[in-house]
């Protein structure tokens, strides 16, 4: 529930300022940067994501050990799923 | 010097080991030998944290962490899932909820159990999955079933706001927000509870900031400190609160500044205000009714509000009488001292919610603690 995962903001929708496309260890999905229209981050910046929506702009150092804290709580896989998990694929709909 | 041992075995499994052993080294001179510390972290991710890094090992035995309410799955009432489930039954309605609800146990079984029997129950990792289940399914109603704290509830309000701007009509929320400031007032309320400190939580403050806990450090005179999730983290908090208990001071600090802005994420507020409105009061597990501790959808998006559109039972369960999950949430008993743990009540077959989610106390004790007790013992006998 409480997972914040770091990712990378690729790029931002031409259509949507409001929709990003972020990539977490090589997984690709689109957030929603709503909650940072106050701070608005752009291409190459990293943020905290929490179910699908970006929570804050971090450092590159932060975002790493963010993930570094993932792994040691065992919840990268879960996290990773989650991120794969965000658009829903159809892997996920059971 | 047996703990000891156990200490330099511990920090070799993590990041910046000699930081890890000073900040131990450090808790074991503030620690007052003659007194008895009682600390609460208020987040089920540190509960987590704490079983999976053993970090009772490295600490002094007079320094006692309890367990707090900051685990969203395990603090709803079992009629809140009955009530969500119920609407769902009806035709045509798809229930969308998180991973972590699906597996929780109703008086009729959980989602999962529900999904096996028919109905159309879908695992999202994100409201916006939900609002887009209405949008692919525009001759179904797709019912969201919304958990959590600060943390979670402004995705939920921007994705009702969203529904909204696109006429989305197909799409309601049953809004199960809670907020933890009520909480931990209802704690420190409570007559058999006794905390020196807090360790405050991590991802809600994103959102909330450090500011609205400072009534427990100048009325309660208790100190709190807002916390990250890594061993380091969670020692170098410890030793923020036992230097403030130690000058007798109680202040509010940061020491996840990292990641918490001591403002928190206004527009995250705006959102979740412009949305929702406190509940007049809300049943939380455990703690039973807690006044103004919870959001409800505010009349202007009532189109968007499961209970504001369907007829809801509003089902009260009791929970079975030999669990003692309301013991241990408000962390009177520890998770082993209930009478089912780890006979009739397991990760695998749980009765209480504390043992479905991994930041339910009973579910880290019984995965970390309890494994560790259980190869011990076949050591010990096998010697």
């Amino acid at each position: 529930m409480c997972l914040a995962i770091p990712g990378k903001i690729i790029e931002i929708a031409s259509d949507n300022p409001e929709s990003a496309l972020i990539d977490v260890v090589g997984v690709r999905r689109r957030v929603d940067l709503g909650l940072l229209q106050d701070d608005r981050p752009v291409p190459g910046d990293w943020v905290l994501i929490h179910v699908g929506f970006a929570m804050s702009k971090i450092c590159e150092q932060d975002a790493k050990e963010q993930m570094e804290t993932l792994k040691m709580l065992g919840e990268s896989e879960a996290a990773l799923q989650e991120v794969s998990g965000y658009g829903l694929d159809d892997s996920i709909t059971d | 010097m047996k703990g000891f041992e156990v200490t330099m075995r511990f920090v070799d499994e993590f990041r910046q080991p000699e930081l890890i052993s000073k900040a131990a080294e450090e808790i074991r001179r503030l620690a007052d030998p003659g007194r008895h510390y009682r600390m609460m972290e208020v987040c089920g991710g540190h509960t987590h944290a704490i079983y999976r890094f053993g970090l009772k090992d490295v600490l002094p035995s007079n320094l006692e962490l309890i367990h707090g309410p900051g685990c969203p799955v395990c603090v709803l009432p079992m009629g809140r899932i009955d009530d969500g489930l119920a609407v769902a039954q009806q035709p045509n309605v798809i229930f969308a909820a998180f991973g972590d609800m699906m597996r929780v146990p109703g008086t009729q079984g959980s989602p999962l159990e529900h999904k096996a029997r028919g109905m159309d129950v879908r695992i999202v990792y994100s409201p916006a999955d939900a609002l887009k289940l209405a949008r692919t399914n525009p001759e179904k109603h797709v019912l969201f079933f919304a958990i959590g704290f600060e943390t979670t509830a402004p995705s939920t309000a921007l994705t009702i706001l969203r529904a909204k701007a696109e006429g989305i009509k197909n799409f309601s929320v049953f809004c199960n927000h809670v907020t933890i400031i009520p909480a931990i007032r209802a704690i420190l309320d409570s007559p058999d509870m006794r905390l020196d400190a807090f360790i405050g939580p991590g991802h809600v403050s994103t959102v909330i900031g450090c500011r609205p806990y400072e009534w427990i450090a100048q009325n309660e005179r208790k100190p709190i400190v807002v916390c990250g999730f890594e061993p380091l983290d969670l020692l170098q908090s410890i030793v923020m609160l036992l230097r403030q208990l130690k000058a007798g001071e109680a202040k509010v600090e940061n020491q996840y500044k990292r990641v918490v802005p001591w403002e928190g994420n206004r527009a995250a507020l705006r959102a979740m205000s412009e949305v929702f409105q406190l509940r007049s009061y809300f049943e939380w597990r455990g703690l039973g009714f807690i006044s103004q501790s919870a959001l409800r959808i505010r009349d202007e998006y009532a189109e968007w509000d499961t209970e504001q559109r369907f007829s809801v039972p509003g089902v009260r369960v009791t929970d079975p009488k030999a669990a003692q999950c309301g013991e241990v949430l408000k962390g009177v008993l520890k998770p082993h001292q209930c009478k089912l743990f780890g006979r009739e009540c397991t990760p695998e077959h749980p009765i209480g919610a504390l043992m479905v989610s991994s930041e339910g106390s009973c579910a880290a004790y019984y995965n970390y603690e309890h494994r560790k007790m259980a190869t011990a013992n076949i050591l010990i006998q096998t010697a």
